[in-house]
């Protein structure tokens, strides 16, 4: 077993409003291994680009870590200062961010700005980081990468810009990409392109990747292990092939029976009644008990933690000791 | 019961002026420029059924849904409705009958519903705006069924629209459609801005009101699979022009037409975990400036020659209905 790349322990986030504080995530660990990709999946307002944003340390203010590590190769990361961790983003973790248009700047070409990620953060001249500029533009399948190089975002199309992104992130070679919902802005033909593209490049550089997204199927193709996250909590967490074919927690099994499958024919969809609590109102006890098909008594008063189950690992109590027969 | 379809679309075509403004064309020298959204479409929609069309963005979709309910004019082509012609009846006082039988739910249940506005006020604007009711009980009564048909509580008559959640609020804008007891309700793209369960919840109860009322969809959509879970016939859209029209069944088992199978390559599928492909490669191109021929042939692995220049014509092909060269000549 080699050392995990990224640690994040019993991570807490918390929005501190005028009306009390609102705890956005709550006790979050995870690992992830070099050159995995681990999917995070949920539905809005789960929590799963804030644990993005809180890894790469662009956390909205007034949005604070409260309690909880992130280690990146066993250094803590989440302490660091600006500059620090001004030094550590792009170098060491990269981001690919949902909305290709709006994570480039419109007023400098995209050599321009890919010269700079480089010069930025590896030791190279101008003319050199300009070669290695163009080199990343092929390598990320942009046609005639020698003249688009100096054109500006808006002559790119929408798949051309989010590769352009992605270029960006891989300038520095960091081990870690963090890519939250780079495709959901995408058709799905350039969707398939740049998933592939993308695991392809993380690959051959060997980059560990955390995709966000909320597309299952997106998760199900590219990833190795994935978590459910479910308001502010994982509800899930394991290989993909368990987490999709044995859901483990009620929660993951009502999101695969809502999502209309390709292979077969159902007069309806299974549905989860209800909606994600929202944060100022979370249920004691587990926090999908209100919705939860299966819940029990213990559901409505405590919270359960992540139990092994099996290959994954479930915050659910029907899998605690002496529960096997509900599960 | 008339044997005529409910809907019949012929040689539909509609033409954008998108030019710069004329000084600027004057001193830039720059020619008129037209886009055209959507370019010969054909197809019929049975009473009680649904037909989906898909495509990615701007392949004219939308646009067919806004000619089928009357919100633009035909450039070219007409619209029939019970085998009446949309754009003429509109003009004339039967126009409000028909408005009341067609309806449409827009994608977005947070700008498609005004906020200062209670959800009674919402629902009933429909009912109050064709005479449908007397008095505001009888208003108040006919708003509370309807909101509970959709599956919402009779005491949200009194709330706001900020009160709601996404999905919650897709309900009043489905209720609000189903107001005017219409009998073909367009829907373009309803479920995109939703998540997947909450999908779930609006899909279903879509198909228990089609059930229950007999209703007959126009479903937009980009995404296939939620396509094959409601439609039964599927037009596929590229670049304004319709590619191919088939039963479900055979869409899905049996793909013709190059674009439509490489649509259905693209889905990430949740079964096919760690498949490795070969997307296709290439870009929807610029609606501005179409390719010569079929518009499809640059991205097309079967493309020759012919293509390049002669425009395919959707034909029926084996049972279903196809634009394609290379499938007629039978090289697919």
């Amino acid at each position: 077993m080699t050392a995990p790349l990224l640690e994040v322990r019993n991570l807490r986030v918390e929005f501190p409003t005028r009306r009390g504080t609102l705890l956005a995530l709550d006790d979050i660990s995870f690992d992830i291994a070099p050159g995995e990709i681990l999917g995070v999946v949920g539905e809005s307002g789960a929590g799963k680009s804030l644990t993005g944003a809180a890894i790469i340390g662009l956390l909205d203010p007034p949005g604070r870590i409260a309690s909880g590590e992130i280690r990146l190769e066993g250094k803590r990361i989440d302490n660091l200062g600006y500059e620090e961790m001004r030094r550590i983003r792009g170098r060491q973790i990269g981001a690919i961010f949902q909305d290709p248009l709006t994570s480039l700047n419109p007023l400098y070409t995209v050599g321009r700005q890919l010269v700079e990620t480089i010069t930025t953060h590896l030791p190279m001249s101008q003319s050199e980081a300009r070669k290695r500029a163009i080199e990343l533009l092929e390598q990320t399948g942009i046609p005639a990468a020698a003249q688009r190089v100096d054109q500006y975002p808006h002559q790119f199309s929408g798949g051309m810009r989010q590769r352009v992104v992605i270029a960006l992130a891989l300038a520095a070679r960091p081990k870690l990409i963090v890519a939250d919902e780079p495709t959901t802005a995408l058709d799905v033909s350039i969707q398939a392109q740049i998933i592939s593209l993308l695991k392809n490049l993380c690959k051959e550089q060997g980059a560990a990747v955390m995709l966000v997204t909320h597309d299952m199927g997106v998760i199900a193709e590219t990833c190795d292990r994935v978590a459910v996250m479910y308001a502010g909590r994982v509800a899930e967490i394991g290989p993909v092939q368990d987490v999709i074919h044995k859901p483990a927690h009620p929660y993951t099994t009502g999101l695969m029976g809502s999502i209309p499958a390709m292979d077969e024919d159902r007069e309806r969809l299974l549905q989860i009644d209800g909606s994600m609590p929202r944060l100022n109102s979370i249920p004691t006890g587990c926090a999908y008990n209100p919705r939860c098909p299966k819940v029990f008594d213990r559901c409505r008063v405590e919270r359960p933690n992540l139990i092994q189950a099996g290959a994954t690992r479930v915050a659910c109590w029907l899998h605690a000791e002496g529960q096997e027969n509900r599960a | 019961m008339s044997n005529h379809p409910l809907v019949e679309v012929k040689d539909l075509a509609k033409i954008f002026d998108v030019s710069a403004p004329w000084l600027n064309r004057v001193v830039e020298r720059k020619p008129k420029m037209y886009v055209h959204a959507v370019d010969g479409v054909s197809f019929t929609i049975e009473r009680g059924k649904t037909l989906a069309l898909v495509g990615e963005s701007g392949c004219g979709k939308s646009t067919v849904a806004r000619l089928l309910v009357g919100l633009y004019k035909p450039t070219q082509g007409v619209v029939s409705f019970d085998g009446a012609d949309i754009a003429a009846t509109l003009a004339t006082p039967e126009g409000r009958t028909l408005r009341r039988r067609t309806q449409m739910i827009f994608q977005d249940p947070y700008a498609s519903l005004n906020p200062r506005w209670k959800v009674q006020d919402i629902v009933g604007e429909p009912l109050r705006e064709h005479g449908m009711v007397n008095g505001s009980d009888e208003l108040q009564q006919r708003v509370i069924a309807l909101l509970q048909s959709v599956g919402l509580a009779a005491a949200d008559v009194e709330k706001f629209p900020h009160q709601f959640s996404g999905g919650q609020r897709q309900r009043i804008s489905i209720a609000r459609a189903l107001a005017t007891q219409p009998e073909f309700l367009v829907c373009d793209e309803p479920t995109s801005a939703l998540d997947v369960s909450v999908q779930a919840q609006v899909l279903n109860i879509m198909k228990d009101l089609q059930r229950e009322r007999g209703l007959t969809y126009l479903f937009i959509s980009h995404n296939l699979a939620v396509v094959r879970h409601v439609a039964d016939q599927v037009g596929v859209m590229y670049l304004g022009r319709l590619v191919e029209l088939a039963d479900k069944k055979d869409l899905f088992d049996n793909p013709r037409h190059p674009y439509t199978r490489m649509l259905l390559d693209a889905i990430p599928d949740i079964h096919m975990t760690g498949r490795s492909r070969t997307p296709v490669q290439g870009e929807v191109p610029n609606p501005l400036n179409p390719p010569s021929g079929c518009s499809f042939h640059p991205r097309c692995p079967l493309a020759n020659d012919r293509c390049k220049v002669e425009r395919p014509a959707l034909a029926e092909f084996q049972g279903i209905k196809i634009a394609c060269h290379a499938v007629a000549e039978g090289r697919a």
